[in-house]
């Protein structure tokens, strides 16, 4: 199976639109789910929300680089393959019928809502999204996000496009001219989710936080990704990554987020170094 | 000692020394050689009614590869292993033997003597093989058969069903999840004990033999059960018990607490004790507690105190094996694990504390820092056998501990299962079969540790030979209907 990179796009300064040819993946797809790559043979297997699909041939992810195996995979051009794909994992989202929705995505998280925006459109909702970014150049897929959703309230730090502020300035806003809603989304860094919940908790909103804890397999099988949702340990490659944020213990994510900074570091100098190139190293392990 | 009495007593295989070995992960028996072989060989009585047959799962034809070792015919002994097991080196390394073929040698109940060691020596035949057969392994299959075969999982039941309807001319097709294959093979035992090396040349024999082998195919998401069914005349199972068991007490989330899952997969299948020339870390700190007393405990144990600290100085690095403690709520005659494993483990300096069981996890800015254990002592049997333990009220001890590893069990993986519901499960939550090993679904069967719960290699192999006999039978009978 060869994983080609079939198109390929930088998007913000440090972020990548890339198309994977995957068609078995492509054809079982849906909203909410996500893949595990591996750039090369030595590589992490590391998670990457799909965001898109183009039902028979590919599928599109967007990530920010951050650490090595995203370096890794920056690193590959157009027609390049990465060396493993597996997916789609998680459970889909639980997309209702004609409701009323509002769906919050923030920095690369963005890339995560636009499937979800999509499917809930096709199913008849009304669709309200925040988009929030550091600053205009940092802003992705706005143009595709406006065209389907009903209504886009932008906010960034520095103000440098729509409002300055925060998403959670943007849900506020909007239940202040007294905005009801069936249920909620928030896709973006962990600090965000929590608080975007801590926001709907009060309004009393269910409110879908896509969780990222580290991850290995991403089929259940390690327990690596457990978070703590409601008092009880759920894993969140199977279990989720959708949960309600309500009752996410954020502390805890975010706590396990962090096991590896140390290790992260050294690799990521090695990695800088260029000791380790990925096609390079394929060869000479074969 | 004179040439009889030396005949009582088995030989020795050849091991790494112990204050060596456990800086590293290279593997550990360097087994027989030749002429030790032979000699080892030659101690076995060829009894006619030959009782090791019966204590090997798969009834291999013992004295009959023992045999052509002393003949030093061992290509042919190699064919004789073949033909029960399609993966001898991998059991001759890693079968419980002492309660399987040489538990029942008849040698036990001679005073004086000891069992042959049989498992040295098919591992010596399977060696042997591999290393001068390589090339010219010659594939021998029977006719071609027009029906597709999907395995799912390539464990040691799913390679086996594989290489057995391949030989046979079926169409044969394993999807596996991960993107290497060889199930707890490759993810869990560690290179110690198992090099991958061997594993690699195991499965590429079956490769030859014309299985086709998809990797990054998790079933029930990537393709469903009822595409399976659509395109395939039969599928076999084999998934294993891939989910951890914790123990799910205070503290669990903190920094410092692995399942042992995660923590061999870091190290076996992402190669993290190479880091950072392969990407993937793991995290062990100098002093380290195993929950358990099974063979994951034994490798997790060992494979923490191989990861040690290397600590530098201005001049040079020196290197520390950790500190690693092995905890058990029973005693140690009441150890799963593979008693030579035990041994390996005793002799690298693994402490072992029995009776003890951890409570409560003690942690310090979200990271472990202690564990509360509590006494406990050996009541009545369970319906295992064994003396239950039971916790003895308030006495408790607190280790002070960086790593937490939990190896106290795995469950099946409910992934596929929930994906497909009209397959029947018992009240263990494995797949529920009949005598053909046939699941409640007409042309879906399982084996290996999806059916039985965690067990060994070699019963997951036996199985995969059942499930692809039946396989075999159920096919022929449909082509009947049909004509
Ligand atoms: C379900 C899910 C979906 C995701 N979708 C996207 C996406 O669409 N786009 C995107 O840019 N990012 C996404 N992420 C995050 C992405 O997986 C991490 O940024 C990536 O793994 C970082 O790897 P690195 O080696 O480049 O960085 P590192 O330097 O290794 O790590 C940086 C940080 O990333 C996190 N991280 C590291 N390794 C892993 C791992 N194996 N699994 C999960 N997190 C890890 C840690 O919190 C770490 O501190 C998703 C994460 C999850 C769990
Ligand atoms: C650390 C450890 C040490 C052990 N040591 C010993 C020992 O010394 N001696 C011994 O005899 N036994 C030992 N065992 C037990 C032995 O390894 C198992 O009993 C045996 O591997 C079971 O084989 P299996 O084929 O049933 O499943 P597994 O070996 O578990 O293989 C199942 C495979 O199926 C794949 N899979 C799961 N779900 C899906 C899906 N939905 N789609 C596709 N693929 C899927 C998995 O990724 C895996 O590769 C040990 C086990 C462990 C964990
Ligand atoms: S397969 Fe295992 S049990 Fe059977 S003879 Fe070989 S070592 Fe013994
Ligand atoms: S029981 Fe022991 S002595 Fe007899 S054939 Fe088997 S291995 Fe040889
Ligand atoms: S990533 Fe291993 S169980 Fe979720």
């Amino acid at each position: 199976m060869s994983y080609t990179i079939l198109k390929k796009a930088q998007v913000a300064p440090n972020e990548y639109d890339i198309w994977i040819k995957a068609p078995q993946i492509a054809t079982h797809a849906k909203a909410g789910q996500f893949v595990i790559v591996m750039a090369d043979e030595n590589s992490e297997r590391i998670p990457l929300t799909i965001a898109d699909t183009d039902e028979k041939e590919a599928i599109r992810v967007i990530y920010q680089v951050v650490g090595t195996s995203t370096e890794k995979l920056a690193r590959l051009a157009e027609g390049d393959a990465i060396s493993n794909c597996a997916g789609p994992l998680g459970k889909p989202s639980e997309i209702p019928r004609g409701k009323q929705t509002l769906v919050i995505g923030g920095g690369v998280g963005i890339a995560a809502i636009l499937t979800i925006i999509k499917t809930l459109k096709e199913k008849g909702n009304h669709v309200t999204t925040i988009l929030g970014s550091r600053d205009s150049e940092h802003l992705i897929l706005e143009d595709e996000i406006r065209q389907i959703a009903d209504e886009t309230l932008v906010y960034t730090d520095d103000g440098s496009t729509g409002k300055k502020g925060m998403v959670t300035d943007g849900m506020k806003a909007l239940f202040e001219t007294g905005k009801q809603f069936d249920a909620a989304w928030a896709v973006g860094p962990t600090i965000m989710m929590k608080f975007c919940s801590l926001v709907a908790k009060e309004q009393d909103l269910l409110i879908w936080t896509s969780l990222n804890p580290i991850m290995i397999d991403g089929t259940g099988m390690c327990g690596g990704c457990r978070v703590k949702v409601k008092d009880t340990i759920k894993y969140a490659c199977v279990d989720g990554p959708e949960f309600d944020g309500r009752y996410v213990d954020w502390d805890i994510l975010m706590n396990r987020q962090k096991q590896y900074l140390k290790e992260e570091s050294e690799s990521k100098h090695v990695c800088k170094l260029g000791g380790i190139n990925p096609s390079q190293s394929k060869e000479g392990e074969s | 000692m004179n040439a009889h009495e030396r005949k009582k007593l088995r030989i020795p295989t050849h091991e790494r020394d112990s204050q060596r070995r456990k800086e590293d992960f290279f593997e550990v028996n360097l087994g027989y050689e030749e002429a030790e072989a032979v000699n080892e060989a030659e101690r076995c009585l060829q009894c006619t009614n030959p009782l090791c047959v019966k204590g090997c799962p798969v009834n291999i034809d013992i004295p009959g590869f023992i045999k052509k070792i002393t003949e030093k015919d061992y290509k042919t002994s190699g064919d004789i292993l073949k033909q029960y097991n399609y993966l001898p080196a991998i059991c001759g390394r890693v079968c419980p033997q002492e309660t399987q073929c040489e538990g029942a040698c008849i040698m036990n109940k001679m005073k004086g003597f000891q069992p042959i060691s049989i498992g040295k020596l098919e591992r010596y035949v399977a060696d042997w093989n591999r290393d001068k057969t390589n090339s010219k392994k010659e594939v021998k299959i029977t006719g071609t058969v027009h029906k597709k075969v999907a395995i799912v999982g390539s464990g040691p039941a799913g390679l086996t069903a594989a290489a057995y309807l391949a030989e046979r001319g079926f169409e044969v097709t394993i999807f596996e999840a991960l993107h290497l294959s060889g199930g707890v093979l490759v993810y869990g035992i560690p290179e110690f004990r198992l090099p991958k090396d061997v594993l690699k040349r195991e499965i590429s024999d079956i490769e030859k033999l014309g299985v086709q082998i998809k990797n990054d195919y998790i079933v029930g998401r990537t393709i469903t059960i009822g595409e399976l069914r659509d395109e395939f005349d039969a599928i076999f199972i084999g998934i294993g018990a891939g989910t951890p068991r914790m123990m799910g007490i205070e503290g669990s989330e903190l920094i410092g607490i692995y399942s042992s899952s995660e923590f061999l997969t870091r190290i076996n299948l992402m190669k993290s004790y190479d880091f950072p020339r392969h990407d993937t870390p793991v995290r062990v700190g100098k002093n380290v507690i195993v929950v358990g007393g099974g063979n994951v405990a034994m490798d997790s144990a060992r494979s923490a105190l191989r990861i040690g600290q290397t600590i530098q100085f201005s001049d040079h690095d020196t290197y520390h094996p950790n500190h690693v403690k092995v905890v058990y709520r029973r005693t140690e005659s009441e150890i799963p694990a593979r008693i030579e494993e035990y041994h390996h483990a005793v002799e690298e300096g693994i402490e072992f504390h029995w009776l003890k069981n951890p409570v409560e996890y003690i942690g310090e800015n979200g990271q472990l820092k202690a564990v509360k254990v509590q006494h406990m002592k050996l009541g009545e049997p369970d319906n295992s056998g064994r003396k239950r333990p039971v916790p003895i009220d308030g006495k408790f001890e607190v280790f002070d501990v960086d790593t937490v590893i939990e190896a106290i069990g795995q469950t099946p993986n409910k992934l596929l299962l929930e994906s497909f519901p009209q397959l029947k499960l018992n009240r263990w939550g494995t797949l529920e079969v009949d005598q053909n090993l046939m699941t409640s679904v007409e042309g879906i069967f399982a084996g290996g540790d999806i059916v039985t719960g965690a067990a060994t290699v070699i019963e997951a192999m036996g199985a995969g030979k059942q499930a692809a006999k039946s396989i075999i039978g159920y096919l022929s009978e449909n082509l009947h209907h049909q004509k």
